[in-house]
């Protein structure tokens, strides 16, 4: 059962029913030779040896599993310990696949990179690695996230990027992801897209866990050796699911360790006021390349999504994500922008740590649920909150 | 007979090219549709290719992510085109019609229950454009016992191998994409469409359409004289963006449909 659970996805691209490559014909061929690059590249030493020396070296991991003594006395529930991926260069997990990706693109002799992005920090994250390795970047933005995340636009461009704003639809993450795609279609021979999350068509999903998965493998050896113990729970944050299938998945053959997913619960459980895939108005459809469940009316139009934080605010979730909540290996809760912001100042409070408003909703469970969770808990701190803090602030009218 | 085979019979005894003309169904609205369904009968359209609006068209240029837009806002659903489809088929209009449309639609609907209903309201055959043939068992066993063509493309990047594969599982007719792209007007026609369409010939003698970026009679001339037929999407889709009447659309249409029926096979 578990062994299975390790050797998903099939060659396809398939998490039992989920996943696949649903894509235009042109995109087809370049995907099933990214696929076979890929399968030789992680078998390859050397491009493990070059990934394992930029993500040490540039990118700054491991990264530190921190037991947050004050966040644990406050709460007076598990003993927390936060995996500090706000810590890695350009703050945020993000960075762990941008890495991995470019090199795949220098492999394949692609010299011009595409991504999307919605909260920045996949954009700032591909901008960065273009520009270490000298590579022309284009990044594609919903004007709505522009306007949110304008910090990390404005990082890009200084990196070099051409960051370009997506005016259809509701302006967010889902709009840039088909610009990227239209982008790719056209370009696609000379173009590499390093898309950032674990969606898209295979091999996307099973290729950027990989990637994100050295989050995991580290916490369970620090873990190991901190507690001497496994811990009971993981919780993490869901928008496309990258930062939590990149913790949970060195601990998918653990039984006894909960895994705990947390969506973006927005202003509630209501149609078009979240981005809660798992939760009513959530059913199975294909989008952007996969199958999976998506948030979609009654004619399977994708119905608009709304959370507070850009990175959450999504109309569908990864496959793999689908397949282990069939497989009950991860449990799925949301919570809400209230929620999110009020562990926001929690967090920054009690421990000096700013979280990304994405990881908040990773605490505001353990907050919510803290009488409810015992022994020891880790939670991803996937980015740091520098690029909300503006937006925050206006929320709640803190600048006097 | 399907309706898409017995015109592209007629076509070939006629020794002459089809032209395939598409728009979004429900732009602006569906009964301006239904008018230009008729009048694109009238001026000698062959086949009908009627997209069904989606709210992500990411094969889609901006001209025709315009004209879905635009059919959702009047409301437009899979339902109400299959509907006016019927409406057609009742007042007796002939014209082959095929779907152009993301999977995510049929997925909802029910692969089983849309091929029965697309038949049973008149329509002859669907381009999903975001299921390849690896993904569509199910589609196309639902679409053959439905009646239905399940129409697929190729792409220049479409490797030999995978034509051949391709071919296997096409019927009606085959839609060769001219260039790497979305959707939309181009200036110039692909230099490298003949030798594409020989490896095609190679694996097939299904019809093979051309398209993507028609959109003057000079051009139309040019594709046809490589494939059995020609698709003008985006420039007709912009003649009722700007809000001609269903007779003056036909107008613009009319000159590229007699360019393609005169066009003789290149030597």
């Amino acid at each position: 059962m578990q062994k299975s659970i390790k050797t998903v996805p099939d060659n396809g691209g398939h998490f039992g029913p989920y996943g696949g490559m649903y894509v235009p014909e042109t995109l087809m061929e370049p995907l099933q030779e990214l696929a076979r690059e890929y399968e030789k590249a992680r078998r390859d030493k050397r491009f493990r040896q070059e990934l394992d020396y930029y993500l040490r070296e540039y990118v700054g991991r491991p990264t530190p599993l921190y037991f947050a003594e004050r966040m644990t006395d406050e709460l007076r529930g598990p003993k927390i310990y936060l995996k500090r991926e706000d810590l890695l260069h350009t703050g945020a997990h993000k960075i762990n696949n941008t890495v991995g990706q470019i090199l795949l693109a220098k492999r394949m002799n692609k010299r011009r990179i595409i991504a999307e992005t919605g909260a920045g920090q996949h954009g700032v994250a591909t901008a960065t690695v273009a520009a270490m390795f000298g590579m022309e970047c284009v990044v594609y933005m919903g004007a709505v996230d522009m306007q949110r995340q304008a910090l990390n636009v404005y990082r890009m461009r200084l990196l070099g990027a051409d960051v370009r704003s997506v005016t259809a639809g509701q302006q967010t993450l889902k709009e840039a992801i088909n610009e990227a795609m239209r982008d790719w279609v056209t370009n696609v021979r000379s173009t590499h897209y390093i898309l950032g999350s674990v969606l898209g068509a295979h091999p996307y999903p099973m290729m950027v866990r990989d990637f994100q998965s050295v989050i995991g493998l580290e916490a369970r050896t620090q873990i190991l050796k901190q507690e001497g113990r496994l811990p009971a729970a993981l919780v993490a944050c869901v928008g496309g699911g990258s930062n939590s299938i990149g913790l949970f998945h060195a601990f998918l053959g653990d039984k006894r360790v909960r895994m705990i997913g947390v969506e973006g619960g927005g202003r509630g459980i209501r149609p078009g006021d979240h981005a809660a895939r798992f939760q009513r108005g959530g059913s199975l459809g294909v989008l952007q390349g996969t199958r999976t469940f998506v948030l979609q009316d009654d004619d399977g139009q994708i119905m608009l999504t709304h959370s507070v934080s850009a990175g959450l605010d999504y109309a569908a979730v990864g496959p793999e994500h689908s397949y282990l909540r069939d497989q009950k290996r991860i449990e799925y809760t949301y919570a809400t922008d209230d929620e999110a912001l009020e562990a926001f100042q929690f967090c920054s409070r009690v421990e000096g740590i700013i979280p990304a408003l994405e990881s908040a909703h990773a605490v505001a469970h353990v907050m919510k649920n803290a009488r409810k969770l015992r022994g020891v808990v880790i939670v991803n701190l996937s980015g740091r909150g520098d690029k909300d803090v503006m937006q925050v602030a206006d929320i709640l009218k803190l600048e006097k | 007979m399907n309706r898409i085979d017995a015109k592209f019979a007629a076509l070939r005894a006629a020794e002459r090219k089809g032209f395939i003309a598409y728009i979004c169904a429900g732009d602006p609205n569906l009964k301006m549709t239904i008018s230009l369904a008729r009048e694109f009968e009238r001026v000698g359209v062959d086949v009908l290719e009627l997209g069904i609006p989606f709210s992500d068209p990411l094969a889609d240029g901006v001209v025709n992510q315009l004209a879905a837009e635009r059919a959702l806002r009047s409301g437009t659903t899979l339902a109400g085109v299959l509907d006016a489809v019927a409406r057609l088929r009742r007042a007796g209009c002939r014209i082959p019609i095929v779907f152009y449309i993301y999977y995510n639609l049929i997925h909802r609907h029910g692969v089983g229950r849309f091929a029965r209903e697309a038949a049973a309201a008149g329509v002859d055959g669907a381009l999903a454009l975001d299921l390849p043939p690896e993904e569509a068992a199910a589609y196309e066993r639902a679409m053959k016992r439905a009646g239905l063509c399940p129409i697929y493309l190729i792409a220049p990047t479409t490797p030999e191998k995978r034509i051949a594969e391709i071919c296997r599982h096409a019927s009606g007719f085959i839609y060769y994409v001219s260039r790497e792209g979305v959707t939309g007007m181009q200036k110039t026609v692909s230099g490298s469409i003949a030798p594409r369409m020989a490896v095609i010939r190679r694996h097939t003698s299904i019809p093979v359409a051309v398209g993507f970026g028609v959109s003057d009679p000079e051009q139309a001339r040019n594709i046809a004289q490589h494939g059995d037929a020609v698709v003008v999407g985006s420039a007709i889709v912009n003649q009722i963006a700007k809000g001609r009447s269903a007779r003056a659309v036909s107008r613009f249409v009319a000159p590229m449909v007699k360019a393609v029926n005169d066009a003789r096979p290149r030597r």
